[in-house]
């Protein structure tokens, strides 16, 4: 398979972690570098659940007329549910440190911060 | 004109780490049954947990001990915003009361956000959701609160006992499992008790699933607004 036919999903996944990392790299403002990593998580979770997925199969959820050989890959969908409510965790942590550092220094901007060292 | 420059280059990178990205992706075929795992859990999840949701009986069943560790990352989590934040005298300093419309549609919607955060949890063996949206939707209605009431705080010695209960009660489920089955987190509502083998797909099956969840709802229900109420509150010099 060639790199022009990833399809869409492969493509928004690759896309979503690429505009996190362009924040992280490029915003200066401690809050907008978090909002990136968010985003790049997102597309990390896109990325999962769009590889578990078979085309024309529904959710994984057994019902009337839905059999075990009609749904879709659910173990993706699991490791993402775990995912999610890590990524919660540790963003509250960074929003917490990223308080901290706002009452020390009273401002956000990563290069002002480091101008304040020592 | 340096901004211009980390611009264009942030921008040259990220080009070539998408490139990189796409092509390890392009050998991956999407939408074809890739599946190993995943069909014995299909095949049997309903006579192995008595549940029609897949993705919960992974989450709480198949790999229950995987959850008990999220759960505790979860704790961890927010017990260290509690320390980072510690202050010896915090209080709320919000000024502006919520305006009418926030207030009034506070004081409708909390206790129906409160009936779905539960819905969720306690159907997470039949519908989409689990313990971990409902506990979160919970806390969304603690946080509607805190923004419409400049004075509302959760009810701290509560909430700090309901969740190390709800901690506990997991691991207890757990030794009950180890008691009666011979492993940690045996379902043994639905293996030894055989409880709600002629009602699957409705409420009461799924074995020790809606009890863990709840249990898990509850957990990270008090947690979420913990977290709200000590990002919110501020130190208050005397």
């Amino acid at each position: 398979m060639s790199i022009s036919n990833i399809g869409i999903y492969y493509f928004g996944a690759i896309s979503l972690v690429l505009i996190g990392l362009y924040g992280v790299l490029v915003k200066k403002n401690l809050m907008k570098i978090l909002i990136s990593l968010s985003v790049m998580e997102t597309g990390v979770n896109l990325l999962l659940i769009s590889i578990g997925y078979v085309y024309g199969k529904s959710a994984p959820i057994l019902s009337e007329g839905i059999g075990p050989s009609q749904t879709v890959d659910p173990i993706p969908q699991a490791l993402v549910l775990t995912a999610i409510v890590i990524g919660v965790a540790t963003t509250a942590m960074a929003l917490s440190v990223a308080i901290l550092i706002h009452e020390k220094y009273g401002t956000l901007n990563i290069e002002e911060i480091r101008r304040l060292r020592g | 004109m340096v901004s211009v420059l980390k611009r264009s280059l942030a921008i040259l990178s990220i080009l070539i780490i998408g490139y990189w990205l796409a092509q390890g992706l392009a050998g991956v075929p999407f939408g074809q049954d890739k599946m190993l795992v995943g069909h014995y859990y299909l095949n049997h999840v309903k006579e192995q947990t008595g549940a029609v949701n897949a993705v919960t009986a992974i989450v709480v069943n198949y790999r229950g001990f995987d959850t008990l560790g999220e759960v505790t990352v979860l704790f961890i989590a927010s017990t260290g915003v509690g320390a980072l934040l510690w202050r010896k005298n915090r209080k709320r300093t919000a000024k502006t009361e919520g305006s009418v419309v926030l207030t009034t549609g506070t004081e409708l919607l909390f206790p129906f956000i409160m009936m779905f955060g539960v819905y969720i949890f306690i159907h997470g063996h039949l519908t989409p959701g689990g313990g971990f949206p409902g506990g979160a939707t919970i806390a969304t209605a603690f946080l509607l609160l805190y923004l419409a009431f400049t004075v509302y705080e959760i009810p701290h010695r509560g909430f700090e006992k309901t969740e190390g209960l709800a901690g506990m009660s997991y691991v207890l489920v757990g030794l009950i499992g180890l008691w009666i089955g011979g492993y940690f987190l045996f379902d043994w509502i639905w293996q030894s008790w055989h409880w709600g083998v002629n009602n699957i797909g409705r409420l009461f099956s799924g074995g020790f699933i809606p009890v863990i969840y709840t249990i898990i709802g509850i957990k990270v229900g008090t947690e979420l607004s913990g977290i709200v109420d000590n990002m919110l509150k501020e130190e208050v010099k005397e």
